[in-house]
């Protein structure tokens, strides 16, 4: 049922020609990075200030109308999916860096902003901002914080929570509150901590205040082949084991390397198991340490070991790596780039548990890591034309998933849980933990008109539950049910 | 068991709860509670040592049914952190002691992480991780009686701070006990993890108020093959102390060094000049990278004079609560760059206090405050107080009472403000809490 012209208008009143009703213009925002889920959203609005998406919010409240707030629409679990018979609001057009205070440390944006212009803005001072995803040249800063976003160095320098202090936000029930403060251990419950990694059911982020990173003294990235994946993971293992932090830690199978070769032309050694592993810190201390991870390769079996010599070198390591999850389309016509967590000692067997798993299937699967901290990127390649190849794709990624959980992980290490893993939450918790979850969700916004639907495998209604169990009048009657 | 009313449960409600726990956690560890369990005054009825996750869940179901307030209580270093309890018509108080969840429930040292119940202290748990040459990166106060679960609660920190975060930035997984008796869990085992609500977090720094922490998860770090700290002494020009300290933390942190502590030490024995401004840094790591940054430390530190670094430097901050005479001991936050503003408040503050006072500071911004003397002064003492708080409120930063004379906590709220977000909050504890049984009265806003 389109949306009564009357809203419409009241929309229009907000943000003029920042409202898109167009159906060919809509089409743009019907996915995010997962593309496999589509839906038209009723309306994308497009603020340009908090008190725009104030107003905004607040008619939704009025009119029961869900929102989902979309930054760059790179995300990669369908958590910027629209949903039905709702408005999408793309925080795109608030896009400012409002204040680098660079004696502290801060830098406060707006959500729209661009993960890698944060950096950009601050390296002439020798500064960085830490979370790196893969998509950092497009993501937004806002997008981060809705999946708390890591990246290939939070290993040592932590996710986008470690870095986020403060946050102007809209509530669902159209308020405008702030989380948190400039100064750390601001007293009250940790809502940054809360809201950081919510995916946009808690409200919208509207300001957000970074903390950066002073840049290392210097940085030295090693690159060193192995025959196997086992032999890179015992280097993984002796890194780690001999008291090392390491800023990244990343491995790489054949299959994975063989499409970013394809794709970028890194000039990756061909063989069964690649490691980057990247240390940073003052001079003394990292180039002292590089010789102890390239002994330890040698040792663990490495036949290949370079060392960057340049920063254009660097970049050349790096770009592999980066590129690897859209290399995929070089070497097969469709793929499911999946996201799990296991300790990091589960690693040789949950490869080998993958790699019968894909035999199994005949469904090949490249792996790409973040070996330092366990999240895996299992990558299930397959064609849509033939038919039922796509569903079992999707149940081996899924089976993958409880692979990992059954090692004691997790379903999603960055990726965030969205539309794609719903499901699994149930298999990740209890359903008293759940429950607990949802008192979170029933703080922020009672009538769930934030994204709803997502990350929860169902919601209950955020009635008072004070006490013994009883029953919502609403039950009693009959029209709507506890889960 | 007797039927509620508003005001809570009647006192044959009471006696039925008492059986109810006697029976759930045993007799032998269950007693009425003494002079020694007060909590600012309070005396409770009664404190009890459940044995386990499920029993601290058990007894919470059982006070939440007959009205009980409960004071979750672990290595007894901070139950003064917070607002006095809210008086109110209830039953009766209960202290839920978790000295019986003392375990390391286990040590996955190949992936750098741990499980620890909350009765557990940070001491034993170090000692733990220590053998195989791993630590929780965290320097709390009084590590040897402090245990997790209140380490957490009151969200406590210490010098590492500056290079691993605080705790938001190292606990990975929860299991809570909430009021209506569930157990539930949050975040996991492994260090990289967005599914759900990181409950973690939300329970870290709220003082027992929505739950009570029975087992928490950590991210380790290894000790460091080495450890080399040093110490400068600023205080020669009384006037500037504060100006120089602030512009050598500021190029400290602006330098492409990586120090696991930068302490400043401030403070007046007289009542006028600034007498000890004293900063210690800490570096770790390999011995040739320590070498090197405490060479390039003292280039850049030309100008103050280097001295001996004091025995236990870097637990000066617990000093602070030395001594029974009736003090303040404050816990302050700001901008790095606002310490030296901070210092000058504190020494003209104390000047028309007639009060000599210390400070241990991180350069993170994070600190300790201590004003001795005349503290039964109440009214000049809160003006101080509401003075100092304010300054720094303006501009982000906070001022938390944790010790003062019992007048001072009846007068005025320990915490300070926590903005537009208080709304909020209470809506938290309201899901959480409803019938506001866990430390009521004593968080944020009354919360």
């Amino acid at each position: 049922m389109p949306m009564e012209a009357r809203i419409l208008g009241q929309f229009r009143a907000i943000v003029g020609k920042g409202l898109i009703t167009e159906a060919s213009q809509l089409h743009t925002y019907e996915c995010d990075g997962l593309t496999n889920f589509r839906l038209l959203p009723q309306a994308v609005l497009l603020p340009t200030s908090t008190e725009e998406v104030q107003a905004i919010v607040r008619i939704c409240q009025r009119e029961k109308i869900p929102f989902v707030a979309r930054g760059s629409g790179t995300g990669l679990s369908g958590g910027a999916l629209p949903v039905e018979n709702g408005v999408v609001i793309s925080l795109a057009r608030m896009n400012r860096i409002l204040e680098v205070d660079l004696p502290n440390a801060r830098v406060v944006a707006e959500p729209g902003v661009v993960n890698s212009d944060v950096t950009q803005r601050v390296f002439p001072h020798g500064y960085f901002y830490a979370p790196d995803p893969s998509s950092q040249s497009v993501c937004s800063i806002g997008g981060n914080v809705a999946e708390n976003s890591g990246g290939a160095h939070c290993l040592k320098y932590g996710f986008t929570t470690t870095h986020v202090l403060a946050l102007e936000v809209v509530l669902p029930d159209g308020s405008i509150v702030h989380l948190g403060s400039r100064a750390v251990d601001r007293p009250g419950y940790d809502l940054p901590g809360i809201f950081v990694g919510s995916e946009g059911t808690l409200g919208i982020a509207t300001k957000i205040v970074l903390r950066i990173v002073k840049k290392p003294a210097i940085i030295q990235t090693l690159l060193a082949a192995f025959n196997t994946t086992e032999e890179a993971g015992a280097a993984v293992s002796g890194i780690i084991g001999a008291g090392m932090l390491p800023a990244a830690i990343e491995m790489m199978d054949n299959l994975a390397i063989q499409a970013a070769e394809a794709a970028v032309h890194a000039g990756y050694p061909n063989c069964g198991g690649l490691l980057l592993v990247e240390l940073d810190g003052p001079a003394a201390e990292v180039e002292h340490l590089i010789d102890e991870v390239s002994g330890i390769c040698t040792q663990c079996g490495a036949w290949e070991i370079r060392i960057a010599q340049s920063e254009a070198e660097r970049a050349v390591f790096w770009k592999g790596r980066k590129a690897a999850f859209a290399a995929m389309g070089r070497i097969s016509p469709n793929y499911i780039v999946q996201d799990g967590v296991i300790p990091r000692t589960a690693l040789p067997k949950v490869l080998s548990a993958i790699e019968r798993m894909s035999a199994a299937e005949g469904l090949r699967v490249a792996n790409v890591f973040h070996a330092g901290d366990g999240n895996l990127h299992p990558l299930v390649l397959y064609d849509r034309r033939i038919p039922g190849q796509e569903e079992r794709a999707m149940e081996l990624s899924i089976n993958i998933l409880r692979l990992c959980v059954e090692c004691g992980g997790s379903i999603t290490g960055e990726h965030g849980v969205g539309e794609e893993k719903k499901m699994m939450m149930g298999e990740m918790f209890a359903e008293p933990d759940l429950e607990t979850m949802q008192l979170v969700r029933c703080a922020f916004d009672p009538e769930r008109l934030s994204n709803p639907g997502k990350v929860f495998p169902r919601t209950r209604l955020c009635a008072e539950r004070t006490g013994p169990y009883q029953p919502h009048p609403l039950e009693v009657a009959g029209v709507a049910q506890f889960f | 068991m007797e039927a509620h009313s508003s005001s809570g449960t009647s006192i044959a409600g009471a006696e039925t709860a008492w059986s109810d726990l006697r029976a759930l956690v045993g007799a032998e560890n269950m007693r009425a509670a003494a002079e020694e369990d007060a909590v600012d005054g309070i005396v409770p009825q009664i404190v009890i040592a459940p044995g386990n996750a499920e029993e601290v869940a058990g007894a919470l179901k059982i006070a939440t049914g007959a009205g009980l307030q409960v004071i979750p209580r672990g290595g007894r270093t901070k139950t003064d952190w917070g607002n006095r309890l809210r008086n109110s018509e209830r039953t009766g108080e209960l202290i839920l002691s978790t000295r019986r969840l003392n375990r390391v429930v286990e040590h996955a040292w190949g992936d750098m992480t741990a499980t620890v119940e909350a009765g557990c202290t940070f001491h034993q748990f170090q000692q733990t991780l220590a053998e195989h040459g791993q630590r929780l990166a965290l320097d709390p106060l009084w590590p040897k009686q402090a245990t997790i679960g209140g380490i957490l609660a009151t969200n406590d920190s210490g010098p590492l701070r500056v290079r691993f975060g605080s705790l938001r930035d190292l606990i990975i997984g929860i299991t809570l006990a909430l009021p209506d008796g569930t157990l539930a869990k949050s975040g996991g085992k492994v260090v990289k993890n967005v599914a759900g609500y990181d409950l973690p977090k939300l329970a870290t720094g709220s003082l027992g108020t929505l739950g009570i922490i029975t087992q928490a998860i950590f991210r380790l770090h290894p000790i460091p093959r080495e450890s080399r700290a040093l110490s400068f002494s600023i205080s020669d020009s009384v006037l500037s102390a504060s100006e120089t300290m602030n512009a050598l933390v500021l190029a400290i942190q602006d330098c492409n060094m990586v120090p696991t502590g930068v302490q400043i030490r401030a403070g007046s024995s007289s009542t006028r000049e600034i007498d000890l401004c004293e900063l210690d840094l800490r570096f770790e790591g390999t011995a040739t990278g320590c070498k090197a940054q405490i060479e390039q430390t003292l280039r850049m530190a030309s100008g103050a004079r280097r001295i001996e670094s004091p025995a236990d430097v870097w637990n000066a901050h617990s000093t602070l609560w030395s001594g029974d005479e009736p003090t303040v001991v404050c816990k302050f936050t700001l901008l790095p760059a606002d310490l030296g503003t901070f210092l000058n408040s504190v020494r003209q503050t104390s000047e028309a206090l007639h009060s000599p006072w210390r400070l241990v500071a991180q350069a993170v911004g994070v600190g300790y405050l201590r004003i001795e003397g005349d503290v039964n002064n109440t009214e000049a003492l809160l003006h101080a107080l509401e003075d100092l708080r304010s300054r720094l409120e303006t501009r982000g930063g906070s001022f938390v009472i944790l010790r003062c004379p019992l007048e001072i906590k009846s007068k005025m709220d320990v915490w300070g403000s926590t903005g537009d977000a208080l709304p909020l909050m209470k809506s938290i504890k309201a899901q959480f809490d409803p019938t506001r049984v866990l430390n009521p009265g004593r968080f944020v806003g009354g919360i």
